[in-house]
């Protein structure tokens, strides 16, 4: 279970997330939404470990571990995954190599055993079937000259593939058409299972209809403002963010 | 007076067996013009990144042809190359090594040997050269090719007669075997490609000794009307070798010259290639990458002329230089007047890997003539942080991470070369000479 308390962080000298604090359980899914700006992707990248991101107090444990305490990449065999608000595109790599080589890398980390091709493509095979993306997607380079929407159906893809146990999908809904939205969706609600948690970021209530979230909170100014079941985002959406404001302190200053 | 290296390669000179009086005569008057001009200084425009001033301090031996050498062929072995082979070992010819039996026709592959000791045959050949070679540099002051002028005493002749088509690569080793003294040599190559004759050629440079050794290599390559050659040059030099070469490529018309370079070893090392398209259609694409660690210094020089019309060059080089490594690249292209439509590209992108590496670059790009389609740059950066990150997210641990992104950016130069086994093996040591730790 992840546990994210007072986190300060700061971005290029300044501070973004203000004293965040949130715990997430096993097979809970937690939606945050929140203004442009308020800090919702930086929490996913400091919890994913990017260079550039200082925490200045507080703490994240996972699973018991200090999470803040590890590199990108043990973070990654310890169960973490984050799809990118943008992901990034990696010319020279192919898809599926790149796929292999962290499945792999995890693996390795955890001390099991390696796939060899025919068991990875085996694999591969079993995956398509919970988020669908073309064979020719598979073979070109990492995210190269993918549509938005691609891209973000191949995040959820390597999410099917790696099965990680804490899954941060940062503005995943973004830019997708509404049938490529189900289909994300249900690649996601595939994947939700009692060992599994979700923090998933976005602006649109949408979303919640089809991966309906046990919690939702606001993000705004660096904390959690508030917190609710699913019928926040519905005020959300009907009274945008304004009403916050007038609502009183930050939920997060309570505890 | 003169410098340990200028008195070194005066007695290389003394040790030289005697030869046909032409020759003789050449010879004396090219060390005449190597010890009036010495070693280049960086206030040359083409040394500026270069300094020769370590190498001017020391002083190299002689290679003595008849002292026997301990090689094992293993060293060259290259999968996709099992055809005709032509090795030298410290300079000197070694038929035990070679594969000259069975040859293909249409196909003359040979040494050249010192004349006096030659069949008349390599005689001519080598006389032919010279004649060549003064015709075209008559008042060169240009340090290591007079030297080799002067004190070469073997190298390939390589033949591919008027339409022949050779499908298997030929492969020319120029081996430093490990010593224990720092010794020198000259070689000096011809490969021509008749008209309508086809050929790929493998020019593998290698070394795995600790001791120090100079190489200097120039290489006559011409390509007659509607021939075509892909050569590939491997560069895996001793670590402390000093590797100079010297390519000196003619395109008739119509002929294509493909070009793949992969320098990987060496301490210092410096590869002036130039290529005149000399005829009307002429085609040269050059591929070439430089992977450098510790400190190596690895300069290229490209100088491609385009003197006649519809000539076209594609030219992709990328550079790496982690640790201490020096790269150095320049391109420079000229369009001759006269050479209207032609198309003449070269992109040159560099990776540094560490804060102390340096890269330098310089495109280069003069065009007098009318109707030309240039396209011409260079850059220099870092690998992507954001690509780095990226995969680290995904688990894949930073070395490896590095490692890929690396390999990712020096892909474009082998990606067209078709010898899928020789690829593969290429890119596998690209992929090796990375660090496997990190040193971020
Ligand atoms: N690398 C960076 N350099 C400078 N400022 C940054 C950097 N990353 C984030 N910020 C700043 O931190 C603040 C929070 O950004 P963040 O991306 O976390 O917001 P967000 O909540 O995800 O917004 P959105 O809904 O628009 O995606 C912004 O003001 C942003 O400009
Ligand atoms: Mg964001």
């Amino acid at each position: 279970m992840l546990k994210i308390e007072n986190l300060h962080a700061r971005v290029e000298g300044k501070e973004i997330l203000k004293g965040l604090t949130l715990s997430v359980k096993p097979g809970e899914v937690h939606a945050i939404m929140g203004p442009n700006g308020a800090g919702k992707s930086t929490l996913g990248n400091v919890l994913a470990g990017r260079d550039g991101y200082e925490v200045t107090a507080g703490s994240v444990s996972y699973g018991g571990v200090d999470l803040l305490a590890l590199e990108p990449e043990e973070r990654a065999a310890a169960g973490v995954f984050l799809a990118l608000q943008y992901p990034v595109e990696i010319p020279g790599v192919n898809n599926t190599y790149f796929l292999r080589a962290a499945l792999n890398a995890q693996r390795r980390h955890r001390g099991e055993p390696e796939l060899d091709s025919m068991k990875f493509l085996k694999l591969v095979r079993e995956k398509l079937k919970i988020m669908q993306i073309s064979d020719e997607l598979l073979h070109r380079a990492v995210n190269e000259g993918f549509s938005g929407g691609e891209k973000k159906r191949n995040e959820i893809f390597q999410m099917a593939v790696l099965e990680p146990s804490l899954a941060i999908l940062d503005e995943t809904d973004s830019g997708l058409d509404i049938d490529a939205l189900k289909q994300v969706a249900e690649g996601v609600n595939a994947l939700r299972s009692s060992e599994r948690s979700f923090l998933v970021v976005t602006h649109y209530q949408r979303l919640l209809d089809y991966i309906v979230p046990d919690f939702v909170h606001v993000l705004a100014d660096g904390r959690i403002v508030e917190s609710g079941d699913r019928s926040l985002a519905q005020r959300l959406e009907q009274q945008g963010y304004a009403w916050l404001a007038e609502h009183g302190e930050p939920a997060g200053a309570a505890t | 007076m003169s410098s340990p290296f200028v008195q070194s390669m005066l007695a290389a000179a003394e040790t030289m067996p005697p030869a046909h009086k032409l020759l003789d005569a050449q010879r004396r008057e090219r060390l005449q013009a190597f010890v009036e001009h010495g070693l280049p200084t960086t206030r040359r425009e083409a040394w500026k990144y270069t300094s020769l001033r370590a190498l001017e301090q020391r002083s190299f031996v002689a290679v003595d042809p008849d002292a026997p050498v301990e090689v094992d062929a293993a060293q060259w072995a290259l999968p996709g190359v099992d055809g005709p082979r032509l090795v030298f070992v410290d300079g000197v010819f070694r038929a035990e090594l070679s594969r000259l039996d069975a040859l293909p026709a249409g196909l003359r592959l040979q040494p050249f040997a010192a004349p006096a000791e030659a069949k008349q045959a390599t005689q001519d050949d080598m006389l032919a050269i010279y004649r060549q070679e003064i015709r075209r540099t008559r008042d060169a002051d240009h340090a290591f090719t007079n030297l080799d002028l002067a004190l070469a005493r073997s190298g390939a002749i390589l033949v591919v007669e008027q339409d022949a088509v050779l499908t298997q690569p030929i492969h020319l080793v120029f081996a430093g075997a490990p010593a224990s003294q720092a010794l020198a040599w000259h070689t000096r190559n011809m490969l021509l490609v008749e008209s309508g004759a086809r050929a790929s050629v493998v020019e593998h440079h290698l070394g795995w000794g600790e001791q120090s050794y100079l190489s200097n290599a120039f290489s006559d390559i011409q390509v007659d009307r509607g021939g075509t050659l892909e050569l590939i040059v491997l560069q895996q030099s001793a670590a402390k070798a000093t590797l100079i070469r010297h390519t000196d490529c003619h395109l008739g018309a119509a002929a294509t010259l493909r070009l793949h370079v992969l320098e990987l070893g060496g301490g210092l090392v410096r590869h002036d290639l130039h290529a005149r398209l000399a005829g009307e259609g002429a085609r040269l694409d050059t591929r070439g990458v430089f992977m450098l660690r510790e400190r190596q210094h690895v300069d290229t020089q490209l100088a491609i002329h385009h003197q006649a019309p519809n000539t076209a060059s594609d030219s992709v080089w990328r550079g790496v230089a982690d640790e201490r490594a020096r790269g150095v690249f320049r391109g420079a292209i000229k369009v001759a007047e006269g050479a209207d439509g032609a198309d003449a590209a070269l992109s040159n992108k560099n990776l540094l890997l560490s804060a102390q590496a340096e890269i330098d670059t310089k495109p280069e790009l003069e065009i007098y003539a009318d109707e030309v389609k240039a396209a011409h740059g260079a850059t220099i950066g870092q690998l992507d942080e954001r690509a780095l990150f990226y995969l680290r997210s995904r688990g894949i641990p930073l070395a490896e991470a590095r490692a890929l992104l690396t390999a990712a950016f020096c892909r474009a130069v082998l990606q067209d070369l078709p010898n899928e086994a020789l690829r593969e093996h290429l890119s596998t040591l690209l992929s090796e000479r990375l660090p496997a730790d990190e040193a971020a």
